[in-house]
């Protein structure tokens, strides 16, 4: 029997925000356990949580970012559950009135995915299971730090639109400055709710929820792996339990972790510690001109104004540092054609690590040789020599180039006098350019021998043609 | 000396002026401690007091500035937290507890040079209301010893009617303090709702607890309130407030409410009351009639909330952190089970109960939300009638203090001990109890009187007014 495949997401992301989201202790990743801890965060009697603002609005930035409507009244919400790593016994999140309600992103295929929600949550602590003699320690750095949560509708059908959207997701989020999404860090997180129903049935079939999902990677392979167990239950005439299950990435397959009969009931109600959160007009406002801009109108901006093409744009927001970088060097020298040929062909061949991007030349040093190379002082193959230096060397271009002498010194009555020179040697060639063009790079090639390949190119061509051809 | 009829503000002067020493002061107080030890009002002294007082006596000598409570020891109740201190909330699960931090309120008192002195015995987690729920056995009244203290701030009320200490901050969610300073005989406020700072205190039902202080004075009480309340950056929920010292009047209009009119006649003490309330229109006051609706549906509305807020409050006493762990558990489920079982008296255990059933899914909107919707409701009908009056009053107690063990298997019986107490605490506005006529036994009565928020003035200043004219409802 043929399926349609039914995926829901939940999305978790670390906030960005130099505290916690209840107290003031520092949110970092990689801290000596238990080094960022305070009685609120430890849930020490007594102690109560202070919101911190920061975090409220970078979640109202996210519903932004994602069309959502921002909420006028939300309320922080407890969740009572007991485990170890939940200081205080319950989760401080939303539920019956978030930050943001709705909301939509368009994949590329023109299929828009619809968000239920966005909220705001605290992140549990972290448990280390050592043996059955020692037992589990517990770690309550990250308890305390700030998550949002984006909840979609059940709209995806393939693990490739999860996997687009995924990506947009952590593009708008990152450029946006809202969270940093290292996936690697637990900075974004994904749980995938799955079920199948006959193809072209309306009624939906009992679904599953599978966690543990730690790479972009990983939620594809789950997502396959799901699909093809659910459809071998019901091809067997079987019933999907309804359940949640954890995905095991090393071995590639899920185990069921609880089923529905075992889940909890939360008592979710309004935490009394926390005064509801009234949003007004003008605080949206007020955040929506703090907001960078997102990269589907960076894309747009770059096509219309500096007109370049649709692939180098994309290029170039593949990655809020790229695309910061460019616009920052443009800003420094309104040549943004160029500027992006050495971005996206000259620099990006220099970095490794292709999380983490950090070029090895600052903004100004790049546009101090690429305004060098355009001034014609030096060839473009120059141009690249002196790029190396300056990374090595860690020295402005322009010092460095008078230096090792590398400025263009070759005038056009020089480069006359080498190609009378070249007319005398070579009477042949002379008279072979006026039909074919090809023997031009022959030329230049001596022109450059003769030079140490100071010469302008273009200019050597320009004299050619002057001298050679157009006679 | 005698230091037991001095008031605050004299004890105060005589440290500043050297008619005394505070360590003189702090021993007469240890004294008294062991001389009313059989009360058991005290759970410890801590043990450094003197050390305290001693240095106090110093900042004397030398000419220091001091603080407004330079050298006076002050009880706290022992679900508040004092740095390296013990704070155990009378209960067997949290007796190890020392607290890592200070009280927001401890450090304002700190601040004030005061001498943490002791921390006194109650109900365990501030649930009851005779102070016989403590793991440290039953707090006796301070004026007949076969009668309980009264809850859950028993051992405050009674360390200052006993003359242990000159006064004690207790905790009152429900009535904690008005209803044991009434069976004491002292004077005890539940200020506005975020008065005085939460944080600090351990929590029983976070949307009506207030800590506040217990005096034998309106005065004292007045002072003491003043400097341990204020906005908090710790505390959300927390707020400024004058006090509405520009409300204060000559004369006032007194509410009585209608829907508690016939409940009230029916009282024994009824003649008493009746008593006052001439008393006080003799004085020029004016006595009028007012309604408030859904005040016979407080006790119902308040023993839904505050179990379930209790139920979510008291979950991270899970024997993994800072509580007792039981020993013989094998799994995590069993630790968590047996410890709480082991750890929580019955009367916690009831109210935890109590709290996960009415905020289960299914029961949720039935409970939780109708009781929600009621106390936004009874706060309203406050508001309309604090718009034809300046203040309501009422008993504070049906009675005066029972005898231990009369109510303990009964907890039907002993939540109705909140009656008069409870709509105060779910409005959120101020209530204080003053002691006015003594009751059959000869055990004090108190009379409470509500306002406005934030005008405890006007209550201070009524108080104040109805005492002169009682002499003290001796």
């Amino acid at each position: 029997m043929q399926y349609d495949v039914v995926i829901g997401l939940e999305i978790h992301a670390e906030l960005a925000t130099k505290t916690k989201v209840f107290c003031s202790c520092k949110n970092e990743f990689g801290a000596q356990p238990n080094a960022n801890t305070c009685p609120v965060c430890t849930g020490m009697p007594g102690a109560l949580p202070v919101i911190n603002k920061r975090a409220v609005e970078l979640c109202i930035k996210a519903g932004l970012c994602f069309d959502c409507k921002i909420s006028s009244y939300a309320v922080m919400e407890r969740k009572n559950y007991f485990y170890p790593d939940l200081s205080k016994a319950y989760q401080i999140s939303q539920m019956v009135h978030p930050l943001c309600v709705g909301g939509k992103i368009e994949l590329s295929s023109g299929k828009t995915i619809r968000l239920n929600r966005i909220h705001l949550e605290e992140d549990a602590g972290k448990l280390t299971h050592i043996s059955k003699s020692v037992g589990s320690l517990v770690d309550y750095n990250r308890g305390g730090t700030p998550l949002i949560e984006i909840v979609t509708e059940p709209d995806f059908c393939s693990s490739e639109e999860v996997d687009e959207f995924l990506k947009r997701v952590r593009e708008a989020l990152v450029f946006a400055g809202i969270a940093e999404c290292k996936m690697q860090e637990g900075g974004m997180r994904c749980d995938v709710n799955l079920s199948l129903k006959p193809k072209g049935s309306k009624t939906f079939g009992t679904r599953t929820e599978m966690k543990n999902l730690n790479s972009f990677k990983s939620v594809s392979r789950a997502i396959e792996y799901e699909i093809k167990r659910q459809t071998a239950v019901l091809n067997d005439g079987d019933k999907v339990i309804q359940e949640t299950r954890k995905w095991d990435d090393a071995k590639g397959k899920n185990l069921s972790m609880r089923t529905k009969e075992e889940a909890q009931d939360y008592r979710y109600f309004p935490d009394p510690d926390i005064l509801p959160i009234t949003i007004r007009e003008e605080d949206i406002v007020r955040i929506k001109q703090e907001m960078p801009m997102l990269p589907k109108e960076r894309r747009k901006l770059y096509e219309e104004q500096y007109l370049l093409s649709a692939q180098d744009s994309k290029q170039l927001t593949t990655n809020k540092y790229i695309s910061d970088y460019f616009e920052t060097c443009v800003k420094l020298y309104n040549v943004p054609k160029k500027i992006s040929n050495w971005i996206l062909t000259d620099l990006l061949r220099l970095v490794k690590d292709q999380e983490e991007y950090v070029f090895p030349i600052s903004e100004e040093s790049l546009v101090e040789i690429i305004k060098i190379v355009e001034d014609k002082k030096i060839t473009k193959v120059i141009g690249l020599e002196l790029l190396d230096k300056v990374i090595t060397c860690k020295q402005s271009p322009l010092k460095l180039a008078k230096e090792l002498n590398l400025l263009t010194i070759i005038t056009d009555e020089q480069i006359e006098q080498i190609l009378l020179q070249f007319k005398e040697e070579n009477p042949k060639a002379v008279e072979q350019v006026k039909t074919d063009p090809k023997v031009i790079s022959f030329i230049i090639g001596y022109v450059m021998k003769h030079t140490q390949g100071k010469a302008n190119g273009a200019v050597v061509k320009e004299l050619v043609g002057k001298m050679f051809v157009n006679k | 000396m005698e230091f037991k009829d001095l008031k605050l503000k004299d004890l105060v002067q005589g440290i500043k002026e050297k008619q005394f020493t505070s360590e003189s002061l702090v021993k007469y107080c240890i004294e008294q401690a062991e001389k009313y030890e059989h009360l058991n009002a005290i759970i410890e002294i801590f043990d450094d007091v003197l050390l305290k007082a001693k240095e106090i006596d110093k900042k004397v000598e030398r000419g220091e500035k001091l603080g407004k409570l330079a050298g006076i020891p002050v009880a706290i109740k022992d679900n508040i937290l004092y740095k390296g201190k013990r704070a155990g909330c009378a209960s067997k699960f949290m007796q190890d507890f020392v607290s890592p931090y200070n009280a927001t309120l401890v450090k304002k008192l700190l601040d004030e040079d005061a001498i943490i002195f002791a921390r006194t015995n109650m109900d365990e987690f501030a649930m009851g209301g005779s102070c016989e729920n403590s793991c440290y056995g039953v707090c006796k009244n301070a004026i007949d010893s076969d009668c309980v203290a009264g809850g859950s701030s028993g051992g405050s009320a009674v360390c200052v009617s006993a003359g242990i200490c000159p006064v004690a901050i207790g905790t009152d969610t429900g009535g904690s303090i008005r209803q044991p300073s009434s069976f004491n005989g002292v004077v005890g406020i539940k200020p506005t709702y975020g008065t005085v700072s939460r944080y600090g205190i351990v929590a029983f039902a976070s949307s009506t607890d207030q800590a506040s202080p217990i005096t034998k004075t309106v005065e004292d009480n007045k002072y003491m309130l003043e400097i341990i309340a204020g906005k908090d950056s710790l505390d959300a929920t927390s707020i400024e407030s004058d006090f509405g010292a520009s409300k204060i009047k000559d004369k006032y209009v007194i509410g009585i409410c209608k829907q508690l009119k016939e409940g009230i006649e029916k009282l024994e003490q009824y003649s008493k009351f009746k008593e006052a309330i001439d008393i006080l229109e003799k004085a020029g006051h004016k006595i009028v009639e007012v309604d408030i609706e859904h005040i016979k549906n407080s006790l119902a509305c308040y023993y839904i909330i505050s179990p379930a807020e209790a139920t979510s409050n008291l979950a991270r006493f899970d024997g993994v952190k800072y509580t007792t762990r039981s020993k013989d558990a094998k799994t995590l489920e069993e630790l968590y089970i047996k410890s709480r079982s082991e750890g929580f008296g019955k009367e916690v255990q009831r109210r935890i109960i109590l709290g996960n059933y009415v905020l289960s899914s299914g029961y949720f909107d039935a409970y939780y939300k109708k009781a929600k919707r009621v106390q936004e409701l009874l706060k309203k009908e406050f508001e309309r009638a604090f718009e034809k009056c300046d203040v309501i009053i009422t008993p504070t107690t049906a009675g005066e203090a029972f005898e231990i063990g009369g109510k303990i298997s009964d907890p039907v019986s002993m939540y109705l001990e909140d009656l008069f107490t409870v709509p105060a605490s779910l409005a959120g506005i101020p209530a204080i109890s003053v002691p006015y006529s003594l009751g059959k036994k000869d055990l004090p009565l108190g009379l409470q009187f509500m306002s406005a928020e934030k005008t405890e003035a006007v209550l201070y200043d009524l108080a104040d007014k109805f005492l002169k004219l009682t002499k003290g409802g001796k």
